[in-house]
Order: structure tokens, then C-alpha cells, then sequence
């Protein structure tokens, strides 16, 4: 199976909703990363047939299927809010597309409903409506419902988002061991950095519209190729400080350290950092990566006033705000108490930081730690779990 | 704890002493009329002229015989159920595709049809009879049942369009887009997915056709002359040589009363869920 999307471009109401994305994708799963409004729905929407794109081309296993109406099409959609048939049972609900498909016989059906409902954990609950079913088994059903009929191209959209936290996880893990070996092309959209790495598939993270980056994603969290890919893989929120690359360092509020030596990224050729005479850069750094109160040597030291400090049993996020009226978030391990309007110091270790550049948003040079993490692979898997 | 929870509501029960006896005097005053009818129906014409009470001296059901033997007054008691019929299955047939079309396309002026719709409920009836009288001259169907159920579709249409469209838009167009990629065509979509997902809505949408074309009397009144005369125009036109007979009109004011008691009856779980989920 192969799909393949060739300048797909659409606009509703003067704004752009994709722009040129071209993709080949493969049999198994890929994910599909990204911000509210980045453009998922709306793509998996241009892949199902439900949304016409303005221009491009739609190829499935070769066959344009760009202007085929989606009744004729084999996909199967499971959306975020739980869509089942509500006047029918569980039963019927998974039966419904494999009764239209004409290619089973009753038993076959009966059958295939069956081994369906066991796979999802459906199986004491046929005879029920979806009106009296949990979330979760709802969102169960809708996902039996896709599964039942093989078909070459499977959307789930966000299909986990709306659930408590977790039935997500045991979800989760089903369906990666669902999917692993699938032969149709299964593309999963998640706004969850977390769900993404999870899932350790083949990425494509979508910004605004467009393709930022596709490849594998512990790699993208390793080394975030630009700004918007570090953001959208960073759960919490990456946080972003301004600064300047000059005469061979990296100065940020009142604070330097050397510029690490520029990588050149196959995709991105970059000019050397140190070799500029003054250019504008944002650095990233990851909140379980700002520590409080005690500093390496060569760590970097930022004075800061407490905002609020959020604990939530395993970690403790503490809101602090910089000179500049810079924002900063420390996620720090297990409760820790500390008194809003006090005094006390940042500390980040360089190697940790990011450095981008303002305005094309591309990593000009990461720490020698991260590039590092890519090269092993024990320490990628540490580095990939964001809340270690 | 639990006997604390009673005690409370208890409590909050005795805070309005007074519900249980203003609910039964609105009552009354409700029934007062309803009772009175029903009482004259059973009594012989010279007792309700000659005494008054509440209780009937000489209960009789030969108002209701006359009413059953007559076929002045049976006929249009039927006429007004088939045509009253009619009307609502037609009424159904058309709004339900409307209200669909309405609330999942969008197609230029859309929002203006669909106010202009209400449009023609804003307009007395009155003002249609004389175009109505001629056109069904001229083309056959005055005095017909079809004709008077055609009539009524003139304002049972929008409402029920309005009302189907407010169930339908509260169904997620996701549904239509799964029944779609399961490989539905859309007839199909909508008798085995559709139709059974807003039949309260239809029920409550019959209700209100049945009941609008029912107590309508102007335009009933106009376009039919003896086949399909409605009860409620028999009923204005009881004054005879002999004054009028009280009693047989009681009756047929009672039997009259009945069909929608008993729509209602049907429907009345729909009603009360549509009045919370639509805009009826």
C-alpha cells in the first residue's frame, strides 16, 4: 500500500488550510503531529474524500483517487468525538460496513464482528447502544467499526484526545500493537507530543498548513530541525528566550557562553555561527531542563521571581519570570514548596539549549549533549521520554 | 446522612404550602369548561335550558347516538381526520428533505429561504382564501381532501421545516460523513440511520401539522362545501328552525376534542424532549 499526496493546496474563506503538501507514505502507521489548527483534520479529511482540495493530487497504491467520492473510496475514518450510529446496536455498528461491502457472507460477517469486538474488548457488550456505553467504549466502537473491513487507508483523528487519561494510555498501547504490522496505511493525527513519541512511528509534523519536518521522531526530539518542530514535540511547552550570536557566543539576558561549533544539517545548509558578526537567535530549552538553586560549573545563571508553583505530585512546575519580563517554566521532580513573589536563580546547562535562528526558525547549532544523544541509542530512549 | 437528605426535602416541600392548592384551582379553572361541555352533552336540551347544575338529572347518550347516525355530522368528523392526516404524512414528506438540506449544505441564499419560509406563517390565512377559492375551482380540487390538506402544507410546511431543521442540526454531520465512508448511499443513510436518530423530532413535527390543520377553520371552511366539510364548520352551522340543539352540539364539541387528546398522548414524551432539544 502506498499513499501518496502531490501539492495538495486548499483555502476556505481567504485562509490558507494546507498548503502544498506532498507526502508518500507507506503500509503501517505514521503519525501526524501538530498544534490546534495546524492542519490535521483537515488533511486526513482531503485523504478520506470529505474535502476537496483547491489543487493536487490524491495517488492511492497508483491510482489518482483525487475526484473518486468517498463512498467509492476504502478508507476508514475514526474521529476524535465518538461517532457511532446511535439507533444501532454495538453489533450492527461494527457489522454496518462489512453488510455494505457485499464481499461476506452472513457468517463471514458474524465472524469478522466478532473477532473485532474481542480484539477491541467488546465482547460482552454487542447487544448494547452506544448511548449506554463510557467513552471509552464508545470511542472502542468507532474504532471496531473502522478495523472491521480491511481497507487501504486508515484515519484515526486524535481518536484519544477526548478520553480520560487512562484509558488513553491502555488505548495507546493496544493500538500500537495493533497497528505495528498493519498493511494498510494508517495515519494517526495527535496534538500530544507525548502520543507521538509513544507510538515511535514515522513522523510528519504539520505547522500552519504546511509540512515542517517528516522523519523518525525520537531523532525530530533529539534534534529538533527548527523551532516549530521543537515546539510541537515539547509537552510542556518548550520555553523560548531571545538572544544574540556575537563575536563566537551565545549572549542571553545578561548571561554568555560559547556558541557550540554549527552543525550542518544535511537538509539545512547553515552558515557557521561563530562566523557572523551579530545575528539575532531564540534559544529552546526544555523545562526539565532548567534546574533551581544549584548550578554545574559553566551552567548558565538567571536571576528570576517566582510566579507559581504547580505541583502535581510527580513533578513540580514552577512559572518564573526573568529580567525582561521573560517567562520561564522549570518542571522540577516530585513536590516542592516554594512562595510566589521570592527571589531565586535559574539555572540552565548550555548543552541543553537550543539555538535557532529568528527568522527562517532553523536549528543553527545544538548542545554537544543532544548530538551525542542521537549517536546511542540508550540515551536517545532516555532522552525521548520528555518527562524524564 | 440519608436521614438528613429526606429531612431536606422535605424541608424544600413544606417551603411552598400553598403549590398543591393553586395548582388544583388552575386547574379547575381549566377543567371548569371542559366539565361543563361534557355535562351538557349528557343531558337532554330542555335541562340544560330549564335548571342549573352541575350534575345531570337524566343522563342520556342520545346527543351522541344523533351525532353517529347523522352523516352530516359524521361525515365531516372523518372528513376533518383524513384530510388532518393527510396533511401530516405530506407535510412530512416534504419538510423532512428540506430540514436535511437546510442543515447540511450551504448553497447560495440558503439562510434567506429558510427565513422567508417562516415568512409565510406571518401572513393571517385570510389573505390566501380568495386565490385558494379560485384556484381550486379552476383546477378541481375544491371541496377534495387532498385540496384542504394541500392548503394547510401553506403553513404547516415552514414550521415543520423549522422544527425538523433545529433536530437535525443538533446531530453531528460527522455521522452522515462515517455513514458515507462505511459506503452508505444517502437514501439508504437515511432510512436505516437517519430517520430512526430524530424520530422524536418527526413525532413532535406530526404533532404540531395534526394540530394546526385540525382547529384551522377559516380556510377549511372556504374551499370545501359538502365532501370534505370539516366538523368545526358543521358544528358553526347548527342553528336551525328549531333554535339551537345544545346538547348534540356539546357532543360534538367533546368527540371534536378527542383526536388531539389522543395525538398528544402519543407523542407526549417527544413533545416535552423536543421542547428541551429543538425549537419548537
Amino acid at each position: 500500500m502506498a499513499l501518496i499526496l502531490d501539492g495538495v493546496r486548499l483555502r476556505r474563506r481567504g485562509e490558507i488550510w494546507l498548503d502544498d503538501i506532498s507526502l508518500e507514505l507507506s503500509s503501517g502507521m505514521t503519525m501526524l503531529v501538530g498544534p490546534m489548527a495546524a492542519g490535521k483534520t483537515t488533511l486526513m479529511r482531503v485523504v478520506a474524500g470529505l474535502l476537496p482540495p483547491d489543487a493536487g493530487r490524491v495517488t492511492v497504491n497508483g491510482a489518482d483517487v483525487t475526484s473518486v467520492p468517498v463512498r467509492k473510496r476504502s478508507v476508514a475514518f475514526v474521529y476524535q468525538q465518538f461517532i457511532n450510529y446511535p439507533s444501532l446496536s454495538v453489533y450492527e455498528n461494527i457489522a454496518s460496513p462489512l453488510r455494505l461491502a457485499r464481499d461476506l457472507s452472513r457468517a463471514g460477517i458474524d465472524r469478522r464482528v466478532r473477532e473485532v469486538a474481542e480484539l477491541m474488548g467488546l465482547g460482552e457488550l454487542l447487544d448494547r447502544r452506544p448511548a449506554e456505553l463510557s467513552g471509552g467504549q464508545q470511542q472502542r466502537t468507532a474504532i471496531a467499526r473502522a478495523l472491521a473491513r480491511p481497507v487501504d487507508v486508515l484515519l484515526l483523528d486524535e481518536p484519544l484526545a477526548n478520553l480520560d487519561f487512562k484509558l488513553r494510555e491502555q488505548l495507546r498501547a493496544d493500538l500500537r500493537t495493533m497497528f505495528q504490522g498493519s498493511s494498510s496505511v494508517v495515519l494517526y493525527s495527535t496534538a500530544d507530543p507525548t502520543e507521538a513519541l509513544t507510538f515511535a512511528a514515522p513522523t510528519v509534523v504539520l505547522g500552519e498548513g504546511r509540512v515542517r519536518h517528516v522523519g523518525e521522531v525520537a531523532e525530530m526530539y533529539a534534534r529538533p530541525p527548527t523551532l516549530a518542530v521543537a515546539a510541537a514535540l515539547s509537552d510542556p511547552p518548550l520555553n523560548v528566550l531571545p538572544g544574540v550570536v556575537r563575536d563566537g557566543r551565545v549572549e542571553c539576558l545578561g548571561t554568555s557562553f560559547p556558541a557550540p561549533h554549527a552543525h550542518r544539517p544535511a537538509h539545512s545548509p547553515v552558515q557557521d555561527v561563530t562566523q557572523e558578526a551579530a545575528q539575532d537567535v531564540v534559544l529552546g530549552v526544555r523545562p526539565h531542563h532548567v534546574t533551581i538553586g544549584e548550578g554545574g560549573p559553566g551552567t548558565l545563571a538567571f536571576p528570576a521571581e517566582i510566579r507559581l508553583a504547580e505541583v502535581t505530585g510527580s513533578a513540580t512546575f514552577l512559572h518564573l519570570l526573568l529580567t525582561g519580563r521573560r517567562h520561564l517554566v522549570a518542571q522540577l521532580p516530585g513536590t516542592q514548596l516554594f512562595v510566589p513573589g521570592e527571589s531565586t536563580t535559574a539555572f540552565v546547562d548550555p548543552a541543553h539549549l537550543f539555538v535557532f535562528d529568528e527568522n527562517s526558525g532553523r536549528l543553527l547549532a545544538a548542545s554537544a549533549a543532544s548530538t551525542a544523544s542521537t549517536a546511542s541509542t540508550a540515551s536517545t530512549a532516555a532522552e525521548v521520554d520528555p518527562h524524564g | 446522612m440519608a436521614g438528613g437528605q429526606v429531612a431536606t426535602a422535605r424541608r424544600a416541600r413544606r417551603q411552598l404550602p400553598w403549590a398543591r392548592t393553586v395548582f388544583w384551582l388552575y386547574a379547575a379553572t381549566l377543567m371548569l369548561p371542559l366539565l361543563w361541555m361534557f355535562g351538557m352533552s349528557i343531558r337532554p336540551n330542555e335541562d340544560i335550558l330549564g335548571s342549573f347544575s352541575l350534575i345531570p338529572q337524566r343522563a342520556t347518550l342520545d346527543n351522541y347516538q344523533t351525532f353517529f347516525t347523522d352523516p352530516a355530522w359524521y361525515s365531516s368528523y372523518l372528513n376533518s381526520i383524513i384530510y388532518t392526516s393527510m396533511n401530516a404524512v405530506m407535510s412530512l414528506i416534504v419538510a423532512i428533505p428540506a430540514a436535511y438540506a437546510f442543515s447540511r449544505f450551504r448553497f447560495a441564499g440558503d439562510k434567506h429561504l429558510f427565513f422567508w419560509l417562516l415568512t409565510n406563517r406571518m401572513a393571517p390565512p385570510a389573505v390566501f382564501l380568495l386565490p385558494f377559492f379560485q384556484i381550486y375551482q379552476s383546477v378541481g380540487l375544491f371541496d377534495t381532501h387532498l385540496g384542504v390538506a394541500i392548503a394547510h402544507m401553506l403553513f404547516n410546511v415552514p414550521l415543520a421545516v423549522w422544527i425538523l431543521e433545529g433536530f437535525m442540526s443538533g446531530i453531528p454531520r460527522e455521522i452522515d460523513e462515517t455513514a458515507a465512508i462505511d459506503g452508505y448511499s444517502l437514501p439508504r443513510f437515511f432510512i436505516k440511520i437517519f430517520l430512526p436518530m430524530i424520530r422524536s423530532a418527526i413525532g413532535v413535527t406530526a404533532f404540531f401539522c395534526f394540530m394546526f390543520s385540525w382547529v384551522e377553520l377559516l380556510i377549511a371552511r372556504t374551499i370545501t362545501s359538502v365532501n370534505a366539510k370539516p366538523i368545526a364548520a358543521t358544528m358553526t352551522r347548527t342553528v336551525s328552525a328549531a333554535g339551537v340543539d345544545w346538547g348534540l352540539l356539546a357532543a360534538a364539541g367533546v368527540l371534536t376534542i378527542i383526536p388531539g387528546a389522543v395525538v398528544i398522548w402519543f407523542v407526549r414524551n417527544y413533545v416535552a424532549k423536543g421542547f428541551a432539544l429543538g425549537r419548537v
